[in-house]
């Protein structure tokens, strides 16, 4: 089970500064707690702002025919978006990160787990609950499962051929951060604050 | 010493490492680090160096202070969540050892206890900006230290010769803003490269030392061009290795490779960093030879 919350109304206010956003709302599946209400909120500022191209509500994003089917009809409305925000657990982004490949395609949630019974994660993308989704600084690649160390402030000195040290089948995680970082021009994020990972947000939750 | 204070003063700043035993006996180092490495500026200790367990470099670098030498404590997060390595830290400071090399550390699998947990609880760049907190007196949790705060010089790595250089240079920026004071490079065989990748590390401000490997054999070239990151000797030079067998074991041909590139790049860097890799005694020769 698994539980993602709205990031803070300040992160998403950055996310979305001066930008036309479309959004993604990912309902579907059981094993993950949506934040309904807070989304349908959020869109309804967005929309008051005249900042939204369009939105849908949907299910199994993170299954890519499922999801490459629902946003055709949509394409237009993404296309006049600078930015896509997406509304789901962090296997759910990256799955869009990667099909719309030169949008800026930001998380509003961070995911968090729950005891007992974990979500399907279904194909290549990994989201590891880290409670604080680094995502949007990663150009939508998760940095706690590409990364075989988890690095959240860049690469380590392993990389050789583009490949991990620890694995040299394994295409090293901030390459591919870095190359799709500088596919969107978003290349000023990693002049962001340096991250130090919280181990602790999960017991907050269960709180 | 701390070697912030060569930089300072304009010297050419020159560090040689040396790798703990896997004991505890040190005689030997101790006495070939006194010998071969007192005239240089500080001596790298590294700290169980492709994650292979070893003496531990806190000891290393005591032993080394005591004999008179400047250490550099080399501190990975590898083996240490952020409560051990700051507790390492005040240590070494307690100790009397101000210079420090924060790396994030090779991962586990890569050396003799692969089962081990990897940690990286914090990586290079976090650890850099724990030292700075510490330095102002306030420790990651926010608590306040007890008296005056420890003082270092905060060393860095970045790898110039990498094929991913774009991507070092971003994570190098990233530790110049967290706080690094000076950086070491891995090991340059290739000056365009090395001299390339200065031109745009300058625009951080920081000395960096060019790291060099003396390349001991044909096979030790062709080893480190398939398994170590970062590091690629040219078919040049390994020619040059092949040429002359006799020469090449008795460690000239290398000496000469390394006085050569040391020479080609200093008027581009602010001191050199010689990994020896066992050959600690050849030091002075390749310094002597780059006209150092
Ligand atoms: S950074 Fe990775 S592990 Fe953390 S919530 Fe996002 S996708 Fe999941
Ligand atoms: S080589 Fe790349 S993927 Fe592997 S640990 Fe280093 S940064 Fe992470």
């Amino acid at each position: 089970m698994l539980i993602t919350e709205l990031k803070s109304k300040e992160i998403i206010a950055s996310l979305v500064d001066g930008k036309k956003v479309f959004m993604i709302n990912c309902q579907g599946c059981k094993e993950v707690r949506f934040p309904e209400q807070e989304s349908v909120e959020l869109r309804k500022e967005l929309a008051a702002d005249g900042k939204l191209t369009g939105f849908i509500t949907t299910d199994y994003i993170c299954n890519p025919e499922n999801m490459k089917l629902r946003l055709q009809k949509h394409m237009g409305e993404i296309e006049a978006a600078d930015v896509v925000l997406v509304l789901s657990c962090g296997v759910g982004v990256q799955t869009i990160a990667e099909y719309l490949e030169d949008k800026p395609v930001y998380a509003a949630c961070d995911t968090y787990p729950l005891p007992g019974f974990q979500g399907v994660t279904p194909l290549e993308y990994d989201c590891d609950q880290c409670g604080e989704c680094y995502l949007n600084l990663t150009g939508g690649i998760c940095p706690i499962t590409a990364c075989s160390k988890s690095l959240v402030n860049g690469q380590c000195g392993g990389c050789k051929d583009g490949k991990c040290e620890v694995d040299s089948e394994m295409e090293c995680g901030w390459e591919r951060i870095y190359r799709r970082l500088a596919q969107i021009g978003r290349l000023d994020v990693l002049k962001c604050p340096t991250q130090i990972r919280n181990f602790a947000t999960d017991d907050e939750v269960s709180k | 010493m701390k070697i912030t204070e060569a930089f300072e003063r304009g010297e050419f700043a020159v560090t040689a490492e040396v790798g703990p035993p896997k004991g505890i006996h040190i005689e030997g180092l101790l006495e070939e680090a006194k010998t071969y490495l007192s005239d240089i500026t500080a001596v790298n200790v590294t700290d169980n160096q492709s994650s292979v367990m070893r003496l531990g470099s806190l000891g290393v670098c005591k032993a080394l202070k005591d004999e008179g030498l400047t250490p550099i404590f080399q501190l990975t997060c590898r083996d240490r969540n952020r409560i051990a390595l700051q507790s390492d830290l005040l240590s070494a400071a307690m100790l009397g050892i101000e210079n420090l090399l924060l790396l994030t550390g090779d991962h586990t699998k890569m050396g003799d206890h692969p089962q081990a947990k990897p940690v990286f609880d914090l990586d290079s760049v976090s650890l850099i900006h724990a030292v700075k907190q510490l330095e102002e007196g306030v420790d990651l949790g926010g608590n306040q230290l007890v008296g005056e705060p420890p003082k270092f010089a905060k060393g860095a790595v970045v790898s110039p010769c990498s094929d991913s250089v774009d991507a070092q240079l971003a994570k190098m920026e990233r530790k110049v803003r967290a706080g690094a004071d000076y950086f070491q490079t891995q090991a340059v065989f290739e000056p365009e490269k090395f001299i390339k990748f200065m031109e745009k590390a300058k625009q951080f401000g920081k000395p960096v030392q060019i790291g060099i490997i003396i390349p001991k054999s044909v096979g030790m070239a062709r080893f480190m061009n398939a398994n170590v990151a970062g590091v690629h000797v040219p078919e040049d030079m390994i020619n040059e290795l092949k040429a002359d067998k006799e020469k090449t074991k008795a460690g000239i041909t290398g000496v000469e490779i390394a006085a050569r590139i040391i020479r080609e790049c200093k008027p581009y860097c602010q001191g050199v960093h010689i990994m020896a890799l066992g050959w600690e005694s050849k030091v002075p020769e390749v310094l002597k030879l780059a006209g150092i």
